[in-house]
């Protein structure tokens, strides 16, 4: 073999290990061991990886799938906004007023520390059970976190900037984007991140205990009936859907936003 | 080019500051400056000269309007535009080179306006590329082209070229030098350099160690394009048998 054969092949290696191949190879890995499991078992309680990509098809096209994945993602993506914004202010606002943070901090422990069932059952009980109360209780389950993520972005914001901005006197509107948002994008992305994650978890708890629809709801269902295809299907439609909007939306906006950072002098 | 600037600015920018106390960690109150007074004089380089710690930066930051807790006055006319140079360049990692200088750019500077000064102070190539692939150099050229597009009626320079090596510090300050003239504008400037101060001042202040406040105005005649070596070293060594204690430790 040639010198310069030889460096083709590391290029090559290079490339397969930079590109995709290796996590289509993981994931294709997952589904053999799944399937060979399933062959072994031989149970209703585990079906393979056909039968479970077979329900799926066919709930889509004549069955609810995709109605019930809509209404819990539309939960999702309510509780989300809900519980960014709300955490967002407070965070921001307790990261920059000591005060402000010394008074809300044993709450911020409390809330962090409660457990989501609690909130859940508390907000049907008192607000009953409709939509208002199940997005609410998603949300308050998530803010603490937000908190917590945006009030280490504003105490390290940086001081020299803020001077920079006041100097040049920049509006507050311009300042707010140009100076302050930049320097918090990495704590609302990292917030985000655990967010969606999160909250699509205690979505599904919401819609088991008290809504009439959802992925949530199905799984209730399908467990009382002991539907293990139903619910591996439900299962692994949605994390397709959170997958998707992990690598389609969440990682360019994040490649996008980021842009600036690590490139050589 | 008077008939442009708001009113008063051809008047002296008048600073008097009674006091300006830092309070510590630990509490312990720390004059800084006390009964400074100083006239300012339009379309000239005044440079503020005093050792390290005495308060200079302190007080280009109650000039700048950045701090206003201290007792007296700083008579700046309201809507005077203010360019900043700081001692690092503070420019938006996040916004390219042209980002940052349009950012603070006065609302008639246009892109011919940009482009020409971007030639001036060396970084025509840069305008594209964001600030962490420039050098210390060069982010300070962009720092000084950014203080500039604001068409300042007050330019403030914090040790602009501290912490660069000598020839590159002295390229800028001949750069500074040059896009100044091109543009005579109030300029206020500090340092601790002594030959820096020379080079560069119409008037010389020199500054007492804290509590800080004036020791004396001098007057720099020779035209700032003639001062060539040779005239520093007569300048400072002048200065130096006036002020020991002023010119000694540079």
């Amino acid at each position: 073999m040639t010198v310069i054969d030889a460096r083709h092949d590391a290029v090559w290696g290079m490339r397969i290990l930079r590109g995709p191949f290796i996590s289509v190879l993981s994931v294709g890995g997952f589904l053999l061991i799944w399937f060979i499991a399933a062959e072994i078992a031989q149970s209703r309680l585990l079906p393979g990886p056909g039968a479970v990509l077979e329900y799926i098809y066919r709930e889509s096209v004549y069955g609810d799938l995709l109605t019930e994945l809509g209404i819990t993602l539309w939960r999702v993506a309510a509780s989300f906004a809900v519980a960014m914004l709300i955490g967002s202010v407070i965070g921001l606002a307790m990261g920059q007023m000591p005060a402000l943070d010394r008074a809300l901090d044993p709450w911020l422990i409390v809330f962090l520390n409660l457990p989501a069932l609690v909130i859940i059952i508390l907000a049907y009980v008192w607000f009953g059970l409709n939509e208002a109360a199940a997005i609410g209780a998603v949300a308050l389950n998530k803010i603490p976190n937000v908190v917590v993520t945006l009030r280490e972005g504003a105490r390290a914001l940086d001081p020299g900037l803020d001077e920079m901005a006041r100097a040049y006197r920049l509006s507050p509107l311009s300042k707010l984007r140009n100076v302050t948002l930049p320097q918090l994008q990495p704590y609302f992305a990292a917030a985000s991140r655990s967010g969606i994650s999160l909250i699509w978890k205690i979505v599904l708890v919401v819609e088991l205990l008290g809504r009439p629809n959802g992925v949530g709801f199905e799984l209730h269902l399908n467990f009382q009936l002991f539907n293990v295809t139903a619910i591996l299907g439900y299962t692994l439609a949605f994390v397709a859907v959170m997958l998707a909007i992990e690598y389609l939306l969440v990682q360019p906006i994040e490649r996008h936003s980021t842009r600036w950072r690590n490139k050589p002098v | 080019m008077n008939d442009t600037r708001p009113a008063g600015a051809t008047s002296p920018f008048e600073i008097r500051i009674e006091e300006k106390t830092h309070l510590s960690a630990d509490g312990t109150a720390l004059v800084a400056i006390r009964d400074f007074a100083l006239d300012v004089a339009p379309e000239s380089m005044t440079v503020l000269m005093g050792p390290s710690g005495c308060g200079k930066t302190t007080l280009l930051r109650i000039v700048a309007g950045l701090d206003d807790r201290f007792t007296g006055s700083v008579g700046i006319p309201s809507g005077a535009r203010i360019g900043l140079m700081f001692q690092e360049p503070r420019l938006l990692p996040w916004r390219t080179v042209r980002q940052n200088i349009e950012l603070v750019a006065a609302p008639d500077f246009s892109a011919d306006d940009l482009e020409r000064l971007a030639q001036s102070v060396g970084i025509a190539d840069m305008l594209p590329r964001y600030p962490q692939e420039l050098s210390l150099g060069l982010a300070r050229r962009v720092a000084l082209a950014r203080a500039f597009a604001t068409k300042p009626d007050l330019l403030l320079l914090d040790e602009p070229f501290v912490s660069l090596d000598e020839r590159t510090a002295d390229r800028l300050r001949r750069l500074l030098l040059e896009v100044w003239q091109a543009r005579p504008t109030t300029a206020l400037l500090v340092t601790h350099n002594a030959r820096e101060a020379i080079l560069l001042a119409d008037e010389l202040v020199l500054l007492a160690p804290r509590p800080t406040h004036v020791i004396a105005v001098e007057r720099i005649a020779v035209p700032q394009g003639k001062r060539d070596t040779k005239t520093i070293e007569a300048i400072h060594a002048d200065l130096l048998r006036r002020y020991p204690a002023n010119f000694l430790a540079s």
